[in-house]
């Protein structure tokens, strides 16, 4: 899944770690309204507004869901692209609230995953209210290791676990 | 009658509550049960000399004076008689207690013979010590049980007592007479007559499906608690067994919820938006610890069990979670990453006074105090083993060698400790336990898998 390099990823994380407590990502995304509107505009017949179809067709799969590294919660560069690119549609659809869920991989315990996943769905909403999305249309939730997507107890599984999916629910 | 009364309260629970449940039907409370008969002689010697693993115990089947009906057994007071011994048979063979020989394969004493032993019938089978006793059905429905200890080599009696039980609790007087031998003879404290919470798991990995459910310690008496609706997670007794707290998904998000079980009823633990997680009793029930997530950051809070204002204890950034409480109620000891990593420490009840105690290398998670005091088992959440260390954090020992072990939670008597396994891949969870010296490791048998065991303390 990652194609990070760990030592980079150290750095990152050493860095998130120490500056992020309140939010603050270490680059600044450009502000969400000039960049506007490369991707979703058009919804021909396809799925409505509102669905979760819709979302990820018009912001693609791939950037519905963060990952995060064993342990750590922050926002990386190839993760706040892809909240800008959320960030997009959800100021192209003010009307849409959203729901951020938090998770973790299974090598580690309950209640720590639960408080881990719920770390991670804040770091997400955080970096998507700094970038201009109301807060009041974000809610959280942690699943901690409950709900893994791949099913294998191998890093690859894990690396894949560990991660703030976005859905969008009506 | 009592659970007459129960029930109808159950009955009156009110309906919106109940639509925004996963609970099933309620259920009856415990019964009392009453001690006749106290045992003396608690001090005197033993004859036995050597290793107590070896000491040979026979348990034949418990005299009736009349065989007549009653509730807790179709086939009558003397067919109960036998169940009785097999109960308190199962309970030391499981353990690793000892060698006991059950009822199904030595002769039956009459109930005469019960306060004085026929001792040649016994001699030759290689047991120093003997277990009679009797059942007898009052005129009120309920049971008397009597249960005596008798030295083979010194024909003496060393212990006695009773218990008069409601025909459904009639496990629990087998469970007072293996407590009675059990404690007799080790010096130690007793255990058996105790209760277990867990979550019953089924389903595949990425949708399994966790019920909050109950047991005797002994497995029996299961009962599941939650439908399966929602999933439930991490369930603690309350001291009295009167309520149990756990966290449950049935509003969407994770809370705590209190529930009580006479009434059949629950709340949140506190009334917050925000998701709670790891319910914890203080050992006299007068408060519950939870940890609640604001803006993602968790930290410890304390509340009254009877409601009122939580108070926060930890203010670190970053993960504080859980809590377990010194058996005199003055200190707790937590997890929190505020390091770096998941790490144990130690807080006045109070919340003053933090400071880390785990030092011995790899994660420190889910600590929990032993009822003795003197030790700590958590998990190291780097290799998911159980162990233990003083309060202090020294003389580390682990106990375990799953692919993943956490959760410990200890017998009432800090002598064994439970926890749950998780198999690589599969993801299967099922409950295990060891004795704190490492050895009599097992697993627990339950009817489905099972995770995050609880052991409450002795019944009351």
């Amino acid at each position: 899944m990652n194609t990070r390099v760990a030592t980079g990823l150290i750095l990152a994380s050493t860095i998130a770690l120490a500056a992020c407590q309140k939010k603050a990502p270490e680059e600044l995304p450009p502000p969400p309204t000039q960049t506007a509107t490369p991707t979703p505009t058009t919804a021909p017949a396809g799925p409505t507004v509102g669905t979760q179809q819709h979302f990820v067709d018009a912001v693609g799969v791939a950037n519905t869901v963060v990952y995060f590294d064993t342990d750590r919660y922050n926002i990386d560069a190839e993760d706040s692209a892809k909240l800008q690119t959320q960030g997009q549609y959800f100021s192209q659809y003010p009307q849409l609230n959203f729901t951020i869920e938090g998770h973790a991989d299974e090598r580690g315990t309950r209640e720590y995953n639960l408080a881990l996943g719920e770390r991670r769905a804040n770091a997400a909403k955080n970096y998507l209210v700094s970038i201009g999305v109301p807060a009041n249309r974000i809610r959280t939730v942690s699943y901690g290791k409950e709900r893994p997507v791949a099913l294998g107890s191998n890093e690859a599984a894990w690396a894949q676990n560990r991660r703030a999916a976005t859905i969008v629910i009506n | 009658m009592k659970y007459l009364i129960l029930a109808t309260v159950g009955l009156l629970a009110s309906p919106l509550l109940a639509q925004n449940q996963d609970l099933g039907q309620p259920m009856p409370e415990g019964g009392e049960v009453e001690t006749i008969e106290e045992g003396e002689g608690l001090t005197g010697s033993v004859s036995f000399e050597g290793n107590l693993d070896d000491l040979g115990i026979a348990i034949p089947g418990f005299a009736t004076d009349a065989d007549v009906a009653t509730p807790a057994n179709q086939n009558g007071t003397a067919a109960l008689g036998k169940e009785l011994a097999r109960v308190i048979t199962a309970d030391l063979r499981n353990n690793g207690l000892f060698k006991p020989t059950g009822p199904d394969a030595l002769p039956q004493p009459a109930f005469a013979e019960i306060n004085s032993p026929n001792w040649p019938t016994w001699s030759n089978r290689g047991a120093e010590m003997l277990v009679h006793g009797y059942v007898r059905a009052r005129s009120d429905n309920r049971l008397t049980v009597g249960c005596y200890l008798y030295d083979m080599a010194l024909q003496q009696q060393l212990v006695r007592e009773g218990w008069i039980v409601a025909p459904a609790d009639w496990r629990r007087a087998a469970h007072k007479c293996a407590d009675l031998v059990y404690s007799r003879l080790t010096g130690e404290s007793p255990f058996f007559d105790s209760r277990i919470a867990y979550i019953a798991e089924t389903g595949p990995k990425d949708n399994r499906t966790k019920r909050l459910a109950i047991m005797d310690s002994d497995g029996a008496n299961h009962r599941f608690i939650t439908t399966g609706r929602s999933t439930a997670l991490t369930p603690r007794y309350s001291p009295d067994y009167k309520k149990l707290s756990y966290l449950s998904y049935v509003d969407g998000n994770p809370r705590i919820y209190v529930y009580d079980i006479g009434t059949g009823r629950q709340t949140l633990v506190t009334e917050s938006t925000n998701p709670t997680f790891a319910p914890r009793w203080s050992p006299d029930g007068r408060w519950i610890l939870y940890s609640m997530a604001v803006n993602g950051n968790t930290d410890i809070y304390r509340v009254s069990s009877s409601g009122g204002t939580p108070t926060r204890l930890t203010d670190a950034p970053g993960i504080d979670i859980g809590g377990s409480y010194s058996p005199d109620g003055s200190r707790i000891v937590f997890e929190s990453d505020r390091s770096g990593s998941q790490q144990c420490y130690v807080m006045n009840s109070d919340g003053s006074n933090q400071r880390r105690i785990s030092f011995a290398g790899g994660r420190c998670a889910t600590p929990e105090w032993s009822p003795r005091g003197d030790q700590i088992a958590f998990t190291n959440a780097s290799s998911f083993n159980i162990a233990v260390m003083t309060p202090s954090g020294g003389g580390v020992r682990t106990l375990t060698r799953g692919w993943q072990d956490e959760a410990p939670t200890w017998a009432p008597n800090g002598r064994i400790i439970q926890f749950f396994r998780t198999e690589r891949n599969s993801g299967k969870a099922t409950l295990w336990q060891v004795d704190l010296t490492g050895e009599n490791e097992r697993r627990l048998p339950t009817p489905v898998d099972g995770s995050d065991p609880s052991w409450g303390p002795i019944l009351p």
